[in-house]
């Protein structure tokens, strides 16, 4: 599967992290739902370098669409709060 | 739904934009390239802002500095002519600014960070961009147009997802540099008009610590006429 890091470039994961990103974002669902600004940033740092450990680079000349994006990671707690009620991240 | 799949649906919003429609596939690989042949330029301009603003962030942390270096002056004179009062003054002005320096220090860190996230997107946007070049050309000269329309709607989805990121690192940098520029205006007020700046114009501080010092002066003045006409 290929997961585009926002502003990190793209990354090809396999299932088994798949499933251990899937455990962070629902943990960040949580922390967002609850505003837990602190576990928010922990647990969506953690997804980036979980995904920057374990997942392997894309050539960079490849142009390749991905099936997973995960937000950039100063993403704020704000931010995160936008993208869930689908305002997106920048109004237009 | 979790966070990830939000992501996704913002960003292919944005891509849908970027992509628009049209008919003849090999029109829509030009149309593309031109789009981000003028992202390319935005991103270039967006790390100008971003450098500018933090210049004149550089520039500004200069002038508090030289504020406190005067605030501390005028403690240490306020001290000398006896004038606790107006050394009090001073060095509340002087622990104000420093609440300030800090923000500034800060404020000046976070666009070196944003400067550096754009540039590196700015290279990764400039590969990516040659990458779809050649695959363009190599497109429009070996496939028939029934094959091309397959290849180009897979180069052209992933090169505007490429684009999606970059364009909103940069309208997130240009939000940045807005939020700030408001700031920045903020305390260049306080740095000219002086918290402790009477209606007339001039530092408050500066003309009492004159009165003081003139005073000092008449006194001594007076001494030494005295001991003159006692002799």
């Amino acid at each position: 599967m290929i997961v585009r890091i926002m502003g990190q470039g793209q990354y090809r994961v396999d299932a088994k992290l798949m499933e251990k990103l899937n455990v962070i974002d629902n943990r960040i669902v949580a922390h967002v739902s609850s505003g837990d600004e602190k576990e928010f940033r922990n647990d969506l740092v953690l997804l980036i370098s979980a995904i920057k450990e374990s997942g392997e680079p894309l050539d960079e000349m490849s142009i390749l669409s991905s099936e997973v994006i995960v937000p950039p990671q100063d993403l704020t707690l704000k931010e995160a709060k936008k993208i869930f009620s689908g305002q997106g991240l920048i109004e237009d | 739904m979790g966070l990830l799949e939000r992501m996704s649906t913002t960003v292919k919003a944005k891509m849908s934009k970027i992509m628009g429609q049209f008919e003849d596939p090999r029109e829509t690989l030009d149309y593309s390239y031109e789009k981000q042949l003028e992202l390319l330029q935005n991103v270039k301009r967006g790390v100008a802002d971003v450098t500018t603003s933090k210049k004149r962030l550089e520039l500004q942390k200069a002038r508090l500095q030289a504020s406190l270096d005067k605030a501390d002056a005028q403690a240490k004179e306020a001290v000398k002519s006896g004038r606790d009062d107006l050394a009090k003054m001073a060095l509340e002005r002087k622990i104000g600014l420093q609440s300030q320096e800090e923000s500034l220090d800060q404020q000046i860190a976070d666009l070196e960070a944003e400067q550096q996230k754009l540039m590196a997107a700015e290279s990764r946007l400039a590969t990516k961009v040659e990458a779809f070049r050649a695959k363009k050309e190599t497109i429009k000269a070996q496939y028939s147009a029934a094959e091309a329309q397959v290849k180009v709607t897979e180069s052209v989805t992933g090169i505007s997802e490429e684009m999606a990121d970059v364009g909103l690192a940069v309208e997130r940098a240009e939000e940045k540099t807005e939020s700030m520029k408001a700031r920045s205006a903020a305390l260049d007020e306080l740095l000219e008009s002086g918290v402790l700046e009477d209606y007339s114009g001039g530092d408050r501080i500066d003309k009492e610590l004159d009165k003081a010092k003139a005073a000092g002066d008449v006194d001594a003045e007076l001494a030494r006429l005295k001991s003159e006409v006692g002799r």
